[in-house]
């Protein structure tokens, strides 16, 4: 009897599924569908909506059951200042093509163009976004993907402007070849974990390219972040792994190519940090391993503040920094070993491709700038020089056991 | 040709020349002389306007020569260290002032007169001190102006070349020309010069003809008469 | 005037000293660039040559040049000439050999090393200006000292004094005073510290180059405007422009009170 039940069930599951199989909405001026929001309503649980190239005034849409929306030649999504433009609260959500302009912008909630929410297994893909204030917002959201899409926002200031790309308890998300500019973070993380971020290019962001808050577990690798406002903050995480992103032209008072703080057991590998006015700023970090990375002309090559234990710095280029490594303290706790210095100028007699003298990396007016800030103004004098050598001789001021004992003779490759 | 009025000079708190009037009259050689320190060079640097002078007012030719460069193109100078750039050729050096002067010159003649053709591409730092007095007279005379100041010209030259200087004097005091001498050779002094300007102390103590001062000094020989002029008292 | 420039440049071009100057920017260029292989560090290199060595050089080198060159001085003292024209063909004939040995010793390995095709040709042409500067600059101090002191060790001690204290003294005072007076804002303080001295406003003008990264970092709004913009740059060439033009300007107004 039960077997009979069950195989009732099942064929009129297949014949109900037979009755629903997924079709294709399209919408367009001129179509029977003229909006996205009421296309979705007349929608079933799996179809596909083609949105066809025109534009659309619309905001507040929702998207409720798992659909796939794509545009054709990128239709003009125009929320008009309104609000929030797609908000999709349903698993199995895919997001393809759109041209997402004019997103409200609040003091009270954080409008976005594209908000998921409490979802699973969402595709975002080959959207541009302009004039936005959230860009891509991802809420409690878990095993998706946040690909090849284009933001470009307008911020001014901090207060009225809103991230990129932002996460906030959501995991397991592929965010890669993503291009964000302009935004107030280009992508924003927050107790989201296991999360890969590779392949993006985040510039001119008012503050941070990337920003990380208690997020832990997640690897990025091969990004680019340029001439962004502060340059990439990672804070609060743990077993972070950043591998050959670059890192340039973050200039300002307050800018770095990364920031590390509060970071424990962190992989740095092979990342470039090029022409930042700190390459690496580093508080409260420990058990760290920086290897062959390359810091080109930055201001500081890496700059330690407060306590950091038992980091671990080798095979990597310091190249021609106004200084290679600052300390705000004469305690040591991390290991150089094995690094290139172009400032050092010892030799190599028994030529093993070691120099024979170690290599002192913190100079005595990098204590003296970071007491004394306009002294800036003096590097580079023959005074300075003279200071500095006395330094190396007898430290006095700086950590007398900081040094690379192994200094290369050539550049890693 | 030169009209000297009032001059002061001090260098430092050393008064060099004071309230010096001097009138030199046109044509003739003027020996200006006078004991170690007592203004010789400085008169005629303050005439050829190396020295600029306290006070008092000068003029060459009817031109005053404050703020004035232009009246040296009549003025040729001999001065008393015979000093060159030592990079430079004879030869080069002669073109060099001919180019900065601008002016006729005859410096073939006195060239072959001195002897000086060996020497013509040699560089001045390797030559002897006669010789580049030798140099020195060539660029002094070979120019034809009517002013002629020659400080200490008999300075390491050897007899001949002496004997072609006095020569050389002589001709352009056939020409009329006005030649201003300073030298310790009272010898040179009682063969090539008219007029005797005796300098002490500052101040002009004599000016006269070389009789005018063996007269004054009861004396027969130029060197003594010299020697005894501060002793005898009151001017002229 | 140009006339003497011509020929004291015509003596000193056949001078040894010359030469040596010139070669020993050869050698150096040549051996930072074909030893190292690396253009960035050949120039962070040079940068420190050039404030330290050429004001040096230039000072010593125009002080010997006029205190020798006195009786040649005063024999064209007595020809038709200008005052102010004699000293200024000495000093530019002085100053243009010194800098062509510099840009000529420093330019040949630079250019056969292929500098044409390399970023750092910007770098390296501030160099050379700086460089020329500071020959123009140390080279008409000097002259100045010279002029107003006729004992030649005296001149010559003033002259390496000098340099002793634009190129070290005058640093130290300089932060001295910022650690002294560090609860002010000194940001405006430091940048006219710095006009002060040409040392200084050299350095200034190449780290705009080579640690603008680094000077940026600092938060004085004074500091920001100075080396974010290309105000930096202008200001800083005005007041070498500056440098050299006051000094010659004393040179020609003494030339003519003095007595020879």
């Amino acid at each position: 009897m039960k077997q009979v039940v069950f195989l009732l069930i099942l064929i009129f599951n297949l014949l109900s599924g037979v009755s629903q199989q997924p079709k294709r909405i399209t919408v367009c001026e001129t179509c029977e569908l003229k909006s996205i929001a009421e296309a979705i309503k007349t929608a079933s649980d799996h179809d596909t909506l083609v949105i066809k190239k025109a534009t659309y005034k619309e905001y507040n849409i929702l998207v409720d059951r798992p659909l796939t929306i794509i545009g054709e030649n990128y239709p003009v999504i125009d929320g008009e200042d309104k609000g929030e433009i797609i908000r999709i609260v349903s698993d199995n959500v895919t997001i393809d093509g759109l041209f997402i302009i004019n997103v409200g912008t609040s003091y009270t909630s954080d409008y976005a163009a594209i908000r998921v929410v409490k979802s699973e297994n969402f595709v975002i893909q080959n959207v541009v976004l302009e004039k936005l204030f959230f860009g891509i917002y991802l809420e409690k959201s878990n095993h998706g993907k946040v690909y090849h899409n284009k933001i470009v926002g307008d911020a001014q200031d901090e207060y009225n402007s809103g991230n990129g790309i932002q996460l906030w308890y959501s995991h397991n998300i592929e965010v890669s070849n993503n291009i964000v500019q302009g935004a107030r973070d280009g992508i924003y993380l927050e107790f989201s974990h296991n999360v890969k971020i590779h392949n993006n290019k985040s510039t001119d962001n008012l503050r941070y390219g990337l920003h990380f808050m208690f997020s832990d577990d997640d690897v990025y690798t091969n990004n680019v972040f340029e001439n962004n406002g502060a340059g990439v903050a990672v804070m609060f995480s743990k077993r972070i792994t950043m591998k050959g992103n670059t890192f340039r032209k973050n200039w300002g008072t307050a800018a770095f190519g990364v920031l590390l703080k509060e970071i424990n057991d962190a992989e740095i590998i092979e990342n470039t940090f090029e022409e930042n006015t700190i390459g690496i700023h580093i508080e409260g970090s420990n058990r760290i391993t920086y290897k062959g990375n390359n810091f080109i002309k930055n201001g500081w090559g890496i700059k330690v503040l407060g306590a950091c234990y038992t980091n671990t710095f080798s095979a990597n280029n310091f190249l021609y920094n106004s200084f290679d490594i600052s300390y705000n303290s004469k305690l040591n706790d991390n290991v150089f070993d094995g690094n290139y210095w172009s400032n050092y100028t010892g030799y190599d007699l028994d030529k093993n491709g070691i120099g024979d003298v170690p290599y002192r990396p913190v100079k005595l007016f990098s204590y003296v700038v970071n007491q004394t800030p306009e002294a800036i103004i003096l590097l580079r004098s023959l005074f300075m020089d003279i200071i500095d050598f006395s330094e190396k001789v007898s430290p006095v001021f700086t950590p007398d056991n900081l040094m690379d004992i192994n200094p290369l003779m050539t550049k890693v490759q | 040709m030169i009209h000297i009025e009032g001059l002061c000079k001090k260098f430092g708190k050393n008064k060099v020349l004071s309230d010096l009037d001097l009138n030199i009259e046109e044509g003739g050689v003027f020996a200006v002389l006078g004991p170690n320190g007592s203004g010789k060079t400085t008169l005629i640097k303050s005439v050829l306007g190396m020295v600029v002078p306290d006070k008092g007012r000068i003029s060459v030719m009817g031109e005053p020569i404050k703020k004035n460069w232009k009246y040296r193109k009549k003025i040729d100078y001999l001065p008393q260290i015979a000093n060159f750039p030592g990079n430079l050729r004879v030869k080069e050096l002669i073109r060099m002032i001919k180019d900065l002067r601008q002016g006729e010159s005859n410096e073939e003649k006195l060239i072959t007169l001195f002897k000086l053709e060996p020497f013509l591409d040699k560089k001045l730092s390797t030559l002897s001190g006669g010789t580049k007095q030798k140099v020195n007279i060539v660029l002094a005379f070979m120019f034809d102006s009517p002013l002629l100041i020659l400080d200490e010209p008999t300075t390491g030259l050897d007899p001949a070349s002496l004997i072609h200087l006095k020569e050389l004097i002589r001709e352009q005091k056939q020409k009329k020309k006005t030649i201003l001498i300073t030298s310790h050779i009272m010898q040179f002094v009682a063969e090539v010069s008219d007029i005797i300007i005796y300098l002490l102390e500052g101040d002009i103590y004599f000016k006269g003809t070389i009789a005018e001062l063996k007269t004054k000094t009861a004396q027969t020989d130029l060197e003594h008469a010299i020697a005894s002029i501060a002793t005898t008292p009151a001017h002229v | 005037m140009f006339k003497i420039l011509k020929y004291s440049f015509y003596d000193l071009i056949r001078s040894r000293w010359s030469y040596v100057y010139f070669l020993f920017y050869l050698l150096l260029g040549f051996v930072l660039l074909f030893l190292n292989n690396d253009i960035s560090k050949a120039i962070i290199t040079l940068m420190n040559v050039i404030i330290i060595l050429v004001p040096l050089i230039s000072t010593i080198f125009g002080i010997m040049y006029f205190y020798n060159s006195k009786e040649f001085t005063e024999l064209l003292l007595a020809q038709p000439i200008k005052r102010s024209s004699i000293f200024l063909g000495q000093y530019f004939g002085v100053a243009g050999s010194l800098t062509l040995s510099l840009v000529f010793g420093l330019g040949i390995p630079f250019v056969l090393y292929g500098l044409f095709k390399s970023d750092a040709i910007f770098d390296f042409t501030l160099l050379l200006v700086t460089g020329a500067f500071l020959t123009l600059i140390f080279t008409v101090l000097s002259f100045n000292i010279a002029l107003s002191n006729e004992n030649k060790i005296k001149g010559f001690g003033y002259a390496v004094l000098l340099w002793l204290f634009l190129a070290v003294i005058y640093d130290g005072l300089f932060l001295m005073s910022l650690i002294v007076f560090k609860e002010y804002p000194l940001d405006g303080f430091s940048l006219a510290a710095t006009m002060f001295n040409p040392i200084d406003l050299s350095r200034t003008l190449i780290l705009l180059k080579l640690d603008i990264s680094a000077l940026l970092g600092y938060t004085g709004a004074v500091f920001k405007k100075f080396f974010g913009t290309d105000q930096g740059l202008f200001i800083s060439m005005f007041m070498l422009v500056l440098w050299t033009v006051l000094p010659i300007w004393r040179l020609v107004i003494i030339s003519k009170k003095k007595d020879f």
